[in-house]
């Protein structure tokens, strides 16, 4: 078992293929006859026979000439496959039990189009495209994105049968791809604010007054908290800046580890948290996320509602 | 980019199956029975209707029901479902089936199959260069066909057309290496079915007035003679056929095949010659009066006939020499004397009369045959394609009221006459004369050619050959058919006609046909061990040609393979004028160095040579823009902008 395994490992190569762009050359791709290709030399030989039988020169002529059409199908449905170009690309993160879409750039650099291409990412739903002459195309392989952390793209087997379907080409490719998979969220009503606010002595809630930091400038924010002051030192490179103030008029809204039923694993406190993240950011409140040992302050916006599914989803992950 | 299941066939797939059907099917449409012809275009009609109506496909009991039709219908028709002609009306009928039952992908990869099936099945028929060139077509459109179906909707129609045709003409050297070397294998593997060959008209071994005069209206071919020394004068190319001895008053029939050997002495070097016989019914093989030596699997009749084993349902090449000045069977035993001077009692007595009265002058045979030939040449004789009929006494009718005949008319005259007389006489048949196509150099001989003439037995000479045809119209026997029947008399297209053009358009299609038929058609396992001998294959078999075959196909795939990869090296056209503009300005010795873009180059030579300056400046602008600009390369201005540099 193991030996074959090895056997296959080095037949097929396969090894990661790192970041750089995969040329395919002939020692990556294998060529087999499929099932359509024994039906087809089943009838030759038949029409063979047939031209034998009845002495039919043009018979053996056919049967010869379709035998060279199959031969040299072997040599096309190489062609569809040899001096492809591919290219991995960034995969945006996704929920756990979504699919992870791994972006691939395919680049054509002969002047036939190469039809009928089908990747399949691990066992993924197959996925089939058309490179056009010279050109070159962007295609996402789904790959079910089951647990958090991250998700390795894994081997991908890229195959043809254009033109003919007498034969199929393959190639292995391992283009080292990751794509983070957040917790898949559960959604329970958020925290209320009220044990937010009992919460709030320990991380010094204050009013209007005390002002707590700078965040970029959210559209529903009033002019009269843009930090005019720290926009004009650095105007050309950074976003409009407020002061966020603590407490006050800004509701402020603790997502704790803590604060979930301590008979729930690590797993479902994670998806409940990641749950509250979404819907305290769809709410647009200031909410800060506390794990045992980390803690992230709290604010608002994308980059924040990312940083927290970040956290959530590489917590406790080697 | 899509994810959808591989196994459905898409709907804008469908048009090509239709299109491969069709074309595979076509050609038997004039061949199929005109109730299974009609069937499958009436299937063809509703598929196409459900297709383009976007319609359901009839349930699977309905095509199971018209299944079950045509297999009965077969039966009835062909009293089989095996068999050749049942085979191959039952895949005709399946193809047109097969197109309402256009589900998944593995139905089409029926409809491809069967196709290809079906390209093998119109050589039943022919096997003319017409027929090849059709069935190249054809297979184009098979495997576009199957191209397209792996290409999906991406594969339009016309650069799947040209990469079908490209396949196949990739394919055509695997073909001539595999045709030369295959080992070929002399058929029939299992019994030859009685339909093999179609009924084909020929020489018959039976004659009756009119026989011949029908076959001479066909400008069919009959055979083809190749000499390598000159070709002798045309009277003396009489094609000796079957030797006819039995009459019964109206029908001549051949004598018996078996019997004593014959006793030709040649009086005349022996003439080598090679026939192509087109096939018939029969088995005699033609060969010139007298025949010295046949080739293998034939033997000679008692009478001097060569005849092969069996029928000759192919088309058969044989080599042949004959002696034409001869003398045959000096010495007849008195059995064959016999029978060769019986008439049937009864018929034709006016000439049995006319012939004893001959007889009683006291006239030695050869008078008699004198008497004969000159009775031909001095009455009112006439010879035409179109003679009257004839009743229970034919030789006395015609003797002595029509006097109008063919040559079968004059030679059983004659043979009558001489029998009556009591000098043995027979009819021979064969053909008479023939044509040299000057573009080949090949004598052909068609239908139209067939002759029959008389043999009498004389003492000390055996057999002569008597031709009273000749006595009547020696322009028959001199120049052929077309000059010796009045003009106004209909005879086959094309043999009267003058226009020398069409004429030599003729000659040159019939070359083509005889090259096709000799080369192509003709390279059976006893040519190809010729060739293979020729080439140093000693013993060719299967040990020997595999190493050789294998090797070939090897070397051709690898040349295709290169052929295939090759990549042409692409350059771009607006770089191309850019290095014209860098040669011409080495020739002024400013040389761009491997760093330098365009717009540097034109930088650097404006302080350093400012006469080139301004136009090598308006040249890189326009270049940086044709190759890195938005929208279309505009190389025009380029060329012009490098030829304004000095």
């Amino acid at each position: 078992m193991a030996s074959a395994t090895a056997f296959k490992n080095w037949l097929f190569r396969w090894r990661s293929d790192g970041t750089g762009p995969i040329v395919l050359r002939q020692r990556r791709i294998f060529i087999l006859p499929t099932g359509v290709a024994f039906l087809f030399a089943t009838v030759l030989i038949v029409m063979l026979l047939g031209a034998v039988n009845y002495n039919l020169a043009l018979g053996h002529a056919l049967v010869f000439l379709l035998a060279g059409v199959g031969l040299s199908g072997m040599i096309h449905v190489f062609r569809n496959l040899e001096g492809l170009i591919l290219t991995g690309g960034r995969a945006e993160p996704v929920f756990a039990g979504e699919n992870a879409h791994f972006p691939l750039h395919l680049a054509n650099s002969r002047r036939v189009p190469r039809l009928a291409l089908e990747f399949r990412a691990g066992d993924g739903v197959p996925v089939v495209c058309d490179l056009p002459s010279e050109g070159r195309i962007r295609i996402e392989l789904p790959v079910p994105a089951r647990q958090r952390g991250w998700l390795l793209l894994p081997r991908v087997r890229l195959s043809t049968r254009y033109p003919l379907g007498l034969f199929v080409a393959w190639s292995y490719l391992h283009p080292s791809l990751r794509c983070l998979v957040y917790p898949r969220p559960i959604n329970r009503p958020l925290p209320p604010l009220a044990f937010a606010a009992a919460q709030g002595e320990r991380h010094g809630q204050g009013g209007q007054e005390d002002f707590a930091g700078l965040r970029e400038r959210q559209p529903a924010d009033s002019p009269r908290h843009i930090a005019w002051k720290a926009v004009a030192r650095d105007f050309d490179h950074r976003p409009l800046l407020v002061k966020q103030f603590a407490g006050g008029a800004q509701s402020e809204l603790w997502l704790d580890w803590r604060q979930l039923p301590p008979g729930a694993d690590s797993e479902s406190r994670l998806s409940i948290l990641a749950g509250w993240v979404l819907a305290a950011d769809a709410a647009g409140v200031l909410y800060g996320l506390a794990l045992p040992g980390i803690e992230l302050k709290p604010a608002q916006g994308a980059f924040h509602r990312q940083l927290c599914l970040e956290t959530l989803a590489l917590y406790q992950q080697p | 980019m899509s994810t959808a299941a591989p196994e459905t066939l898409d709907r804008s797939a469908v048009p090509w199956l239709f299109a491969t059907a069709l074309a595979t099917t076509l050609p038997h449409f004039a061949h199929q029975p005109t109730g299974f012809s009609a069937l499958a275009g009436l299937l063809f009609a509703w598929g196409a209707w459900l297709w383009w109506r976007g319609r359901r496909l009839p349930s699977r009991w309905l095509l199971a029901l018209l299944v079950a039709g045509s297999c009965a219908g077969v039966v009835l028709e062909f009293h089989t479902l095996l068999g050749r002609d049942a085979g191959v009306a039952m895949l005709f009928l399946f193809m047109a089936m097969k197109l309402l039952e256009l589900r998944s992908r593995r139905d089409a990869y029926v409809v491809i199959n069967l196709g290809y099936f079906l390209l093998l099945t119109h050589y039943f028929h022919s096997q003319s260069i017409g027929t090849g060139l059709w069935l190249l077509g054809a297979m184009v459109i098979v495997t576009a066909t199957l191209i397209r179906l792996h290409g999906g909707r991406a594969s339009t129609p016309g650069p799947t057309l040209r990469y079908a045709g490209l396949m196949i003409l990739q394919s055509l050297p695997f073909l001539l290496v595999l045709y030369l070397l295959f080992p070929r294998v002399s058929g029939p593997l299992w019994g030859l079915p009685q339909d093999a060959a179609g009924a084909r008209s020929g020489l018959s071994d039976q004659m009756s007035p009119g026989s011949i005069a029908d076959l001479a209206l066909s400008t069919d071919i009959a055979f083809r003679a190749r000499f390598d020394a000159p070709l002798p004068k045309r009277d003396q190319l009489y094609w000796r056929g079957p030797v006819m001895e039995d009459y019964d008053g109206i029908t001549w029939r051949r004598g018996p095949i078996f019997g004593p050997a014959p006793a030709v002495v040649a009086l005349s070097a022996p003439l080598n010659y090679e026939i192509t016989l087109e096939p018939y019914e029969q088995r005699w093989l033609l060969a010139l009066d007298a025949p010295t030596a046949l080739p293998p699997e034939s033997g000679l009749t008692p009478s001097l006939s060569a005849v092969s084993r069996g029928p000759l349902s192919q088309r058969l090449r044989y080599a042949v020499s004959s002696a034409l000045s001869y003398r045959f069977n000096t010495q007849e035993s008195a059995a064959v004397l016999k029978r060769d001077t019986l008439l049937p009692a009864g018929r034709n007595p006016r000439a049995r009369a006319l012939a004893e009265t001959w007889r009683r002058t006291g006239a030695n045979p050869e008078g008699l045959v004198q008497r004969a030939l000159a009775l031909f040449h001095d009455q009112e004789f006439a010879y035409t394609l179109h003679p009257p009929l004839l009743g229970q006494n034919p030789v006395d009718e015609f003797l002595f009221q029509t006097r109008r005949g063919f040559c079968e008319h004059y030679a059983s005259a004659f043979v009558v006459l001489m029998r009556a007389a009591g000098v043995p006489a027979r009819v021979v048949g064969g053909y008479q004369g023939g044509e040299i196509n000057p573009v080949d150099g090949y004598l052909v001989v068609r239908q139209s050619d067939a002759h029959a003439w008389a043999e009498v037995w004389l003492a000390g000479r055996g057999w002569v050959r008597v031709d009273p045809t000749a006595a009547v119209s020696p322009a028959r026997v001199e120049d052929g058919l077309a000059a010796s029947v009045p003009a106004t008399r209909s005879l086959p297209a094309l043999m009267g006609v003058d226009a020398s053009w069409l004429r030599g358009l003729r000659y040159r299609w019939e070359a083509a046909n005889n090259a096709w038929n000799q080369w192509v058609l003709g390279y059976n396992p006893q040519r190809q061990r010729e060739f293979l001998t020729s080439l140093g294959f000693p013993d060719p078999n299967w040990r020997t040609l595999a190493p050789v075959l294998l090797a070939a196909c090897g070397s051709i795939l690898l040349a295709v393979t290169a052929w295939t990869l090759y990549r042409r090296p692409h350059r771009d056209p607006a770089q191309r004028l850019w290095q014209r503009a860098l040669r011409r300005l080495r020739r002024r010795q400013v040389s761009c160095e491997p760093w330098e873009t365009p717009l540097a180059l034109a930088r650097r030579l404006r302080s350093e040579r400012p006469e080139l300056a301004e136009a090598l400046e308006a040249a890189a602008e326009i270049y940086c823009q044709a190759r890195y600009g938005t929208g279309p390369a505009n190389l025009r201005a380029l060329r012009a902008a490098v030829a304004r540099l000095p």
